[in-house]
């Protein structure tokens, strides 16, 4: 270790050190009341290390060994975790104050969990991927339980807890055969064995427990059965930081393994993925139907949405990775839309989180109904809004690759799941007004909402052109290809 | 100066207008609103006659083009030839009528008038797309502004018709943007000037055990026409028509009618036909046997309906499948037939869904028994309605003549059954048309509701008025439009045939 090594993991550096003096803070000023600061604080602090990150000098650095590897691609996947982190924690101030929860380990456990998925997507090695995921989800099973008195917060903490260890057991002993199989933890040399000797059994045994630890990450099915119950019980802002920064981790942590240790051997791991992503998109979109609870109902749509991501993934290519970051990008901007909303809904000063309660929202706040209108219409893949064009890649690079079943299956799937986001878009328009939400949005959600409703809704129309993300992920993707 | 832009992008930022500065639930703020759709849709007008001005019918390749680099591998390329401009000009045309029609609504004004705006700049998209996939974005992108107009103006069963419209479509649509993936996987390119010159493959293919002749052409073929023909709409996809045509409200029927439903027979004439020419003589028995059924089938479904509405749904079904016919005839007659059954189409359905709605306002109801006498109280709309009637009906003279005439002469030199078919469906269609007209027009006044019914008003007459000149002038004098879209069809047809016989001789070549 030398102090170059310390220059490239800088970022994660400063947000740990700044976790712990926030921590400090906190501790010492007791009782809770800089909790407010503290999370603005974080929040900046991360959103200033994304810009950073952006400004920064660009190219290939690797540190301790190759165990840590920042590249374009960790970038793209640092900036979108930072900032929809940052997003997030910013969001979740009035909520968490609103509802009592507002203590400084919040902002602190956040930035823990950010400084895991940021070493997770940089990952070089096995040991880095699990040391990254495991930082991530220590302080996300804590923050799942946030709201310590509540029986289904602590539930679902618990739930999360449970599972998680297992799905940690069974990438650890997929990790461990790897290792054994190709006596190396990193991932240059295990694609140096996998170039050389072709993937043999071991080696695969060791690949499907891999995945099955990721796809858990990321809750695709068929290992989602955690994500409806923990987005459920957990409080609401933190539901909304479930589904954007790790989820895009995660997918990008997906990638760096698949690509960067097995990307020879594609036809070894890609029928894994179709699945996977097959059955997530299905079982996203019909399971959806059924339910009532705008939360749960995200948590289905996040599970399909990651279905559509990982038919990116499935193709294998550079077209297939940087459709990959494409499509987490826009999905996180679109749930920090729907977040910066739903973290508002009270009635009567109480959170509810009903479907039903937004009957009748056109008539009592018509811009709001039309900013959500926008999102769903989004999330439904409408062109011409941002959603359109995150599957536009996906399917793409999955043709290209000779996977047009798979997007044809995919194309299947979004009809089926357009059925849901239309039925808000029509309780919100069309219902008879119920018992009216409290009239009430704190300025930064009205800004946010606001700020991705037009994102999705006009940024990709010629004149904005997505902001030029799509070249700067075409980028990221080659940059993971060329190792 | 960029003068598709603007009218392509004139609705939108009206739309955007009358959203954020007309506000309030006052009937002032309804009138403005009004005012407001009614000018930008005008001017949009009066712009596209530019359009029309600046057009060279004889240069077949495209005009007006803009281009500018867009997303990653695409490009913002619009564009008019022979076969666009006709509809560009039709959805311009067609929509300062229907705000007009319009002015009887009374609720969330400013959001209807902003959702045909957005909808026009989609419609005009669809027709002067000339990169693949912004194409897709505005047909696919029309679905979410027809969506909300069914959804909160429609009538009783909106919601149902408003999803089995949205669901349909979207699914249609979806496999086709799999095959455009797929062909820009191919052919390494989005632009459709370049994708018509590019020759798909056509060799017979393996999949899944099965042989499919045509190949490519013919699984890209057929992806596309999953989408156009549900928009068409043609037999057995049609059953999202008659729902979403009667619950829309009177302008939303419009709409759907004379330019939603013309998407379709672009799209076969802007993809399907010029790009996959082999797999569209494979599969023009197969088309045809569709059309025939639609023609005859929606015709005789369409003598049984209760419902005004419905009627002249179904009617629509069994117009369309004239210009399915006509397109894939292939030849000179057909396709000149199917463009031009497309405009007088457009004329007559929007005429006849308004002269519904005229009388719907006055009696709520559109059940054809409620009806009955109305020429002793309502002369002028009596006559209007006959002439509509007539041209439905296809009488020589108006517009509606000229194009299945000329559809069903390309059919013939191809195919004399389907030729007969659809002759046969042009009386049946004389039946239903007049039967409707005896029984809503003439007879007694037995309802106690009619007695009093009035006339029509000037504004309705104005709506009708430009509807009757376009269909009278085009009926009398065809060259109007076929003069702007006879050398492009001409061009279209060259190119097909020349594909044709590269891929037979390539064919014959293997076999040797």
């Amino acid at each position: 270790m030398g102090p170059g090594d310390l220059s490239v993991i800088l970022p994660e550096l400063l947000l740990a050190v700044s976790a712990m003096g926030f921590l400090m803070i906190g501790a010492f000023t007791g009782e809770d009341r800089q909790a407010g600061n503290l999370t603005f604080a974080t929040a900046g602090v991360m959103a200033a290390l994304g810009l950073v990150l952006i400004l920064g000098e660009s190219g290939r650095h690797v540190a301790f060994n190759g165990s840590f590897v920042m590249d374009e691609f960790a970038r793209f996947a640092k900036v979108m975790i930072l900032w929809s982190s940052a997003a997030m924690l910013a969001l979740s101030r009035d909520y968490m104050e609103r509802r009592g929860l507002l203590r400084f380990e919040f902002p602190v456990l956040i930035a823990l969990a950010t400084v895991g998925m940021m070493i997770m997507v940089s990952a070089g090695d096995l040991m880095a991927l699990y040391l990254g995921l495991e930082l991530q989800s220590l302080a996300l099973y804590v923050i799942a339980a946030f709201r310590r008195d509540g029986v289904k917060s602590t539930e679902a903490g618990l739930k999360y807890f449970i599972l998680g260890a297992l799905s940690s057991g069974l990438l650890l002993y997929g990790a461990s055969l790897v290792y054994g199989f190709s006596g190396s933890v990193r991932f240059d040399s295990i694609a140096a064995v996998v170039q050389a000797e072709g993937v043999s059994v071991g080696l695969t045994f060791g690949l499907v427990f891999l995945c099955a630890g990721l796809a858990f990450k990321i809750s695709a099915a068929p290992f989602h059965m955690w994500t409806p119950d923990v987005y459920e019980g957990s409080p609401t802002a933190v539901t909304g930081f479930f589904a954007t920064a790790p989820k895009a981790a995660a997918g990008v942590l997906f990638a760096r393994v698949l690509y960067e240790g097995f990307g020879d051997a594609v036809e070894a791991w890609r029928q894994i993925v179709v699945f996977i992503a097959i059955l997530s998109m299905f079982w996203g979109s019909v399971a959806a139907i059924g339910q009532t609870n705008l939360k749960r109902l995200m948590a289905y749509s996040s599970i399909g949405h990651m279905g559509f991501a990982l038919v990116g993934l499935a193709a294998g290519t550079a077209a297939g990775a940087s459709g990959l970051l494409i499509y987490l990008a826009i999905y996180a901007v679109m749930n920090v839309g729907v977040f910066a909303f739903m973290l508002s809904m009270e009635r009567d000063g109480r959170p509810v989180v009903e479907i039903s309660d937004l009957a009748g929202l056109h008539k009592t706040r018509p811009g709001v109904a039309l900013a959500l209108g926008a999102l769903m219409f989004s999330l439904t893949g409408i062109p011409p809004l941002a959603g359109f064009f995150a599957k536009y890649y996906v399917f793409l690079a999955a043709v290209e690759a000779g996977l047009a079943p798979l997007a044809i299956a995919g194309a299947v799937a979004s009809v089926i799941g357009a059925f849901y986001y239309l039925r808000i878009v029509k309780i919100m328009y069309v219902d008879p007004e119920g018992e009216p939400l409290d009239d009430r949005l704190p300025g930064l959600n009205s800004a946010a909402l606001a700020v991705c409703a037009l994102i999705v809704g006009l940024g990709w129309l010629p004149i904005f052109s997505g902001f030029g993300v799509t070249d700067v992920g075409a980028a990221a993707a080659q940059a993971l290809m060329a190792r | 100066m960029p003068l598709i832009s603007l009218v392509l992008w004139l609705p939108a930022i009206g739309a955007l207008i009358l959203i954020y500065g007309v506000k309030g639930d006052t009937p002032q703020a309804h009138e403005n609103a009004r005012w407001a759709a009614m000018w930008a849709t005008s001017a949009t007008f009066v712009i596209s006659l530019f359009l029309l001005f600046g057009f060279d019918a004889r240069d077949t390749g495209f005009q007006f083009v803009e281009e500018y680099q867009w997303l990653e591998g695409l490009t913002y390329k619009v564009g008019v030839d022979g076969l666009s401009l006709p509809f560009v000009l039709l959805t311009t045309f067609i929509m300062p009528l229907v705000i007009y029609a319009s002015w009887g609504v009374t609720t969330r004004v400013q959001e209807y008038m902003a959702s045909f705006l957005v909808l026009e700049t989609l419609m005009i998209g669809v027709f002067v797309s000339l990169d693949m996939i912004l194409f897709y974005l505005f047909f696919e992108g029309g679905l979410i502004p027809m969506f909300l107009i069914i959804g909160v103006w429609g009538g009783k069963d909106r919601i149902y018709a408003a999803f089995k419209f949205f669901l349909y479509t979207l699914l249609g649509s979806l496999l086709m943007l799999v095959a455009m993936v797929a062909m820009f996987a191919e052919a390494g390119t989005t632009d459709i000037v370049q994708l018509l010159r590019h020759t798909f493959p056509s060799e017979t293919l393996t999949v899944a055990g099965f042989q499919i002749a045509g190949g490519m052409q013919t699984l890209l073929w057929l992806a596309f026409f999953a989408s156009f023909a549900v928009k068409m709409p043609m037999w057995p996809v049609h059953t999202w028509l008659p729902d979403a045509h009667v619950q829309a409200p009177t302008g939303g029927s419009m709409v759907l009618a004379a330019i939603l439903l013309k998407m379709g027979g672009y799209g076969f004439l802007r993809f399907s036909l010029p790009m996959f020419p082999v797999a569209s003589e494979l599969l023009t028995n197969f088309v045809f046997v569709l059309s025939c059924i639609a023609i005859v089938y929606g015709s005789l479904v369409a003598m049984m309906q209760e419902d005004i509405k419905k009627l002249i749904a179904y009617s629509s079904v069994a117009h369309m499948g004239f210009v399915t016919l006509g397109i894939f005839a292939a030849n000179r007659q057909g396709v000149d037939g199917a463009m031009f059954q497309m405009i007088s189409h457009g004329f007559i359905s929007a005429a006849l869904f308004f002269a519904v709605g005229v009388v719907y306002d006055r009696t709520h109801t559109r059940e054809i028994r409620a009806y009955g006498g109305l020429v002793t109280r309502m002369p002028v709309y009596a006559l209007i309605f006959m002439l509509f009637t007539m041209g439905n009906v296809g009488l020589p003279g108006t517009s509606g003549f000229v194009g299945e005439f000329l559809s069903m002469m390309g059919a013939f030199q191809v195919n004399t059954w389907a030729a007969f078919f659809a002759a046969t469906g042009v009386i049946l269609s004389a039946a239903y048309a007049l039967w409707l007209y005896k029984r809503v027009i003439f007879g007694e006044i037995v309802r106690v509701e009619l007695r009093d019914i009035r006339d029509v008003t000037p504004r309705e007459i104005a709506v009708f008025a430009p509807l009757i000149v376009g269909t009278l002038a085009l009926g009398v004098y065809p060259s109007l439009a076929t003069d702007i879209f006879g050398p492009s069809v001409a061009a279209l047809l060259e190119s097909v045939e020349a594909q044709r016989a590269a891929a037979d001789a390539a064919t014959t070549f293997a076999q040797n």
